[in-house]
């Protein structure tokens, strides 16, 4: 059990640059979940951590010792891969087992580590049996397993639930987190699954091209993101984004599509007329029958309790809105209204959030 | 046409099904016989002088020696067997006794197969899991090699040998047939299928490249290495030309050069029964080599994935 914290991170690959200056600390026992879009740099970040992969320039350290020049072996850290990367002509006991005897355990504690881990994950029953004759899920137990018995003070998790069916991910989703919870063990968490990241991490890390987009607790980057892009990629389905300016002294945001919003929370700074990109989830437009926008709808989707309308706003502009109950088919309009309360205003170059007294 | 769809009563139908499924049940029969026809066939093509053979080393010299190719087994199988195993031939050429050629052979078969498989293994390890400089021009002249054929390196290559001091001597006689870029090849191909995280998984236990190479490269190549043990000794077993040159010690010959030395093309009459019995005598090791591996490649195409 340790912190870890990465302090500028680099990292290129001949002339292409992936990682651009990563810091992030990760304090005792917190899972941490790194999430972006494919070719984002998760990945390289993680096997940096685990030692695979060395970094350009900066420096990681895990309980406070500098582990950057280290081999993976001597970080004291654990990985679960995406293939679970189980030794095929090992038992599942053999493959737990395989790191504890290179580090020349003796072999009594060997078998009770290795008793005790797989008591904890419930596969106590195959430890004889080889990786083949698995499941994917009890594939995916073994593999954590083979990272519990370690006892490391760091867990890596590299997309580990992204070869299982639907059900069973989401059944051991809760199952590691459980476990991360119970072992109080460090933890780096890959995934590109939003609903992974959501619900799993104490904090997220957004990734994007080789930033850190915004690293915040989930439920802070749902409601407060840091900017289009991690506005854009958590929820779903995706926040809706509309062009607007600023009005009214900086107090209001004048629609293309029409309205004029005024702000809940306080002006925002900057010439009246200054571009603004303004943020609405779909799942905070309502309808509103008297005064509302005409949302000429194109594609709806009924999931049931709700249903997702795809539509256009009277300047062509695309909205997407989740109600609740049925809507009309499609190609008929609907009256909807966008509550100030709910907008997320960012600034429409940089693409920053725009906080009240910014 | 709906008329006679109205015609047909439940009962003819049924008949009408009844013949048709008669007649697939024929037709089946009929294919059945046809493939085991022609299975029967090709095993008779082979088998044939193989049996010949067989037969040819149960007779005396003089059956055979009249032209005469009997079909049946003689009653001299075991004097003919008892000679070629311990006198060997005593006609025009006298030979070495078998079971010295064959103890000989099997040496030379081994040392090839054993030493091309742990040189190919490990020189395809270094060059698909390491990078170091040099490693593309390492495997470039590895597979160069292959395009150069025995008898091309052949005047060379014997006198390295004697002037290394290695004309009859096993080390002379398989050291340069051990050199091999087909199994090079080969291991190249199977290692590259091996997922980066198996090699990954071992780093993070702590495995170092001698242990991943014995603890798990090993394992997994278990069935190659069975198929091409089975290629090489029957590869070295069959060797000629070069055991032919580099040895001219009685003691040392091998069992396919002796069979061939047996065959006379002088006058003198050949002992075709204890050439047979000879060439049965040769035929039989690299059959065990092939029944013994194939249970256990087998059992390690079932027992390992992939």
């Amino acid at each position: 059990m340790a912190t870890l914290e990465l302090s500028g991170i680099r990292k290129s690959f001949g002339a292409t640059k992936v990682l651009h200056g990563i810091d992030l600390t990760v304090p005792d026992g917190e899972m941490i979940v790194i999430v972006g879009a494919s070719g984002c740099g998760k990945s390289t970040l993680l096997r940096i951590v685990a030692g695979l992969e060395a970094p350009t320039e900066g420096t990681v350290r895990i309980g406070g010792r500098e582990v950057t020049a280290l081999e993976p072996a001597d970080r004291d850290i654990a990985m679960v891969f995406q293939n679970y990367a189980l030794y095929p002509h090992m038992t599942v006991a053999q493959n737990m087992a395989y790191g504890l005897k290179i580090r020349g355990l003796p072999k009594a504690e060997i078998a009770r580590r290795v008793g005790e881990t797989a008591e904890l994950l419930g596969i106590s029953a195959l430890l004889d049996r080889r990786p083949r004759q698995l499941s994917g899920g009890q594939r995916q137990r073994v593999a954590m397993g083979r990272a519990i018995v370690r006892e490391p003070k760091l867990f890596l998790f590299d997309e580990p639930l992204s070869n299982l069916d639907a059900k069973l991910r989401v059944q051991m989703r809760a199952e590691i987190r459980r476990l991360q919870r119970r072992l109080g063990v460090t933890s780096l968490f890959v995934t590109h699954d939003q609903t992974e990241a959501m619900t799993l991490g104490d904090r997220l890390v957004v990734m994007h091209a080789g930033h850190a987009a915004q690293v915040a607790t989930p439920m802070e980057v749902w409601a407060r993101p840091a900017d289009t892009y991690v506005a854009g990629f958590i929820g779903s389905p995706a926040m809706n984004f509309l062009e607007g300016r600023l009005a009214e002294g900086g107090h209001a945001v004048a629609l293309r599509a029409g309205p004029v919003l005024r702000f809940a929370d306080g002006p925002r700074p900057g010439p009246e007329g200054r571009r603004l990109t303004i943020g609405i989830r779909p799942e905070h437009v309502v309808r509103d029958g008297e005064n509302g926008l005409d949302l000429a709808l194109d594609l709806v989707e009924p999931l049931g309790s709700e249903t997702v309308l795809h539509g256009r706003l009277p300047g062509g502009e695309a909205l997407t809105a989740k109600l609740l109950g049925a809507a009309p088919a499609a190609g008929g309009s609907l009256k909807v209204a966008i509550p100030p309360a709910e907008l997320h205003i960012f600034d429409a170059e940089t693409g920053r959030r725009l906080d009240p007294r910014d | 046409m709906s008329v006679a769809l109205e015609e047909a009563t439940p009962a003819a139908r049924l008949q009408d099904d009844a013949r048709l499924a008669a007649a697939t049940r024929r037709r089946q029969q009929r294919e059945r016989w046809m493939t085991h026809l022609w299975l029967l066939l090709g095993v008779l093509i082979f088998a044939f002088p193989i049996w010949i053979t067989l037969v040819g080393s149960t007779h005396d010299t003089a059956t055979i020696g009249r032209g005469d190719v009997p079909l049946l087994p003689g009653s001299h199988g075991l004097e003919n067997y008892t000679a070629a195993f311990q006198t060997g031939g005593s006609g025009r050429y006298r030979s070495s006794p078998a079971g010295l050629m064959l103890w000989n052979s099997a040496v030379m078969a081994m040392c090839i197969a054993v030493g091309k498989i742990a040189i190919s293994l490990l020189s395809a390890y270094a060059v698909v899991f390491f990078s170091f400089p040099g490693r593309m021009l390492a495997f470039w002249t590895i597979f160069i090699t292959l395009m150069l054929p025995v008898e091309v390196r052949i005047i060379p290559t014997y006198q390295v040998i004697v002037a290394l001091d290695l004309f009859n001597s096993f080390a002379g006689l398989t050291i340069p047939l051990i050199a091999s870029a087909t199994a090079t090849l080969l291991f190249r191909q199977f290692f590259l299928t091996i997922p980066d995280e198996y090699v990954e998984a071992a780093k993070i236990d702590g495995a170092g490249p001698l242990r991943f190479f014995r603890d798990i490269l090993l394992p997994l190549s278990v069935t190659n290495i069975a198929a091409l043990f089975v290629i090489l000794f029957i590869y070295g077993w069959n060797q000629y030309l070069w055991p032919l040159l580099i040895v001219n010690d009685r003691s040392m010959e091998t069992i396919v050069v002796g069979l061939a030395k047996m065959i006379g093309s002088g006058d003198t009459q050949n002992e075709w029964n204890v050439i047979m019995a000879t060439a049965v005598l040769a035929l039989l090791p690299p059959v065990l080599v092939v029944l013994v591996m194939q249970r256990w490649f087998v059992k390690g195409l079932t027992e390992t994935e992939k």
